[in-house]
């Protein structure tokens, strides 16, 4: 039986891994390849890269990471973060990364999203999506772009449906709202994605315990998991939140 | 020991080469050279994307036909994901009906059924049948990463080495004679990837 994903989540900033609160108020949490090494080491499924520098020099440094993390590690990982074109996905990829994350020009260029899944494949196409409870949109979920400052006006459920319909081989969906407040995942917003598409979804944004964790799958349906403050400043482990969740009977990877 | 890892344009081949350097099988080399194939120990077809685009790909860059003359020398070869569906005969995936090596004669399945996400992405566990020698050191339950939307389906089961379950019992690992394939990524699962890298390795 497949298992339910746990993958920790390093957003990288000039180098360093960071970690806000709603999309801002970073804190630092380390170095990226070690970071990498340490959840690779606690039983991680997969990890997820997210640049979040908007400078060439940081946009430099993440390729130089994610090629030392593909040194390290041997559990697959994504890349997020200023992906504008198919060459900017070919890449990420030249890097090691498995699989590369596309956000901001989704929505700005959606064609995009087809052409990367003919060229490289679909299961290496993941959409990020970032919502925020607008109550302006048909599901009351607006979909923001550009690291959250900006509105797009188009209903998250919509969006990852089109995204679907377009290609995309996962979604990976970030509530704004409970972003970094690790006070639980967005559950409604979860399930409602999760129910209205046909790719697996990763929840992400809020997780502060195991109890959230296994809300995710159990009452958000998600397919996995991202997790980053809970981890990052030693609250807790990896492989804690795994052992945990098997306790209550979800099965995961030991 | 020389291992080649062939490259026809697609998929991210570093990840095995590297995942092969960690067991210390340091003769592991990615190459789009036909002489290079030829001449090396072993071989390696990675595979990611779509059915239709890698049999298109190893075509217009003539790896077909090495890949064939390589896997009747009795040589070890081993498929990987999508380079393990193009051993077969044919897919349902794509528009263009391309065929396959067909080294291996069945078809490759979409997956199918209410509320299963497709692609499978993650890891799911192995069921072992017969005593492959790439799975030595291997038991039932041993969990690996996979990542598709298409499973082989081989016409004669009896080559089938390995199972999993994905909304129903599929092929997960075959060999025929020298011919050996996972549906799975070794290089992206592991330490038990790595033990069966260092396996084929070791053949």
């Amino acid at each position: 039986m497949l298992s339910l994903r746990i993958i920790p989540c390093l957003d990288v900033k000039d180098g360093r891994v960071v970690k806000g609160t709603n999309f801002v108020n970073l804190r630092d949490a380390g170095d990226p390849v070690q970071r990498a090494q340490l959840y690779y080491e606690q039983g991680a499924d997969e990890l997820v890269f997210l640049d979040i520098t908007a400078s060439h020099e940081g946009r430099a440094l993440m390729f130089e990471y994610a090629a030392r993390v593909a040194e390290e590690v041997y559990i697959p990982f994504c890349v997020g973060g200023g992906i504008k074109s198919v060459e900017d996905f070919r890449r990420i990829l030249k890097t090691g990364a498995d699989k590369a994350s596309i956000n901001t020009a989704a929505v700005t260029t959606p064609e995009l999203i087809t052409e990367c899944s003919k060229s490289f494949g679909a299961q290496c196409v993941v959409v990020a999506i970032d919502p925020k409870h607008t109550g302006t949109t048909s599901s009351g979920w607006e979909v923001f772009i550009h690291g959250g400052r900006t509105p797009t006006g188009l209903d998250a459920l919509d969006w990852a449906q089109r995204m679907e319909e377009l290609g995309a081989g996962e979604i990976m969906l970030t509530s704004m709202d409970a972003d970094g407040m690790m006070t639980g995942y967005d559950i409604p917003l979860t399930r409602a994605v999760t129910d209205r598409v046909s790719i697996p979804v990763i929840a992400s944004g809020g997780a502060g315990t195991v109890d959230h964790v296994a809300g995710a799958f159990l009452d958000g349906h998600a397919q996995a998991a991202l997790i980053s403050s809970m981890v990052h400043y030693g609250h807790t482990t990896v492989g804690e939140i795994k052992d945990n969740l098997a306790v209550r009977g979800l099965h995961v990877r030991l | 020991m020389k291992i080649a890892i062939i490259d026809y344009g697609l998929g991210n081949l570093r990840s095995v080469e590297k995942a092969f350097h960690r067991v210390g099988a340091d003769g592991a080399f990615v190459t789009d050279d036909p002489e290079e194939v030829r001449s090396a120990d072993k071989a390696v077809l990675p595979g990611d994307g779509s059915f239709d685009s890698t049999m298109q790909s190893l075509r217009a860059s003539a790896v077909d036909k090495i890949a064939l003359e390589f896997a009747a020398t009795g040589r070890p070869f081993l498929g990987i994901c999508v380079g393990m569906q193009v051993l077969l005969t044919s897919s349902e995936e794509g528009e263009r009906n391309e065929r396959g090596l067909n080294l291996i004669p069945g078809k490759v399945k979409r997956f199918q059924g209410a509320n299963l996400k497709v692609p499978q992405i993650g890891w799911n566990e192995l069921a072992f049948s017969g005593s492959s020698p790439l799975f030595t050191g291997l038991s039932d339950g041993a969990f690996v990463y996979f990542l598709h939307s298409y499973y082989c389906a081989p016409d004669n089961e009896d080559v089938v080495t390995a199972r999993s379950d994905y909304g129903l019992p599929y092929c997960a690992g075959l060999q025929k004679d020298n011919v050996f394939a996972t549906q799975f990524h070794p290089e992206n699962s592991g330490e038990i990837g790595l033990q069966i890298l260092k396996n084929f390795a070791q053949l």
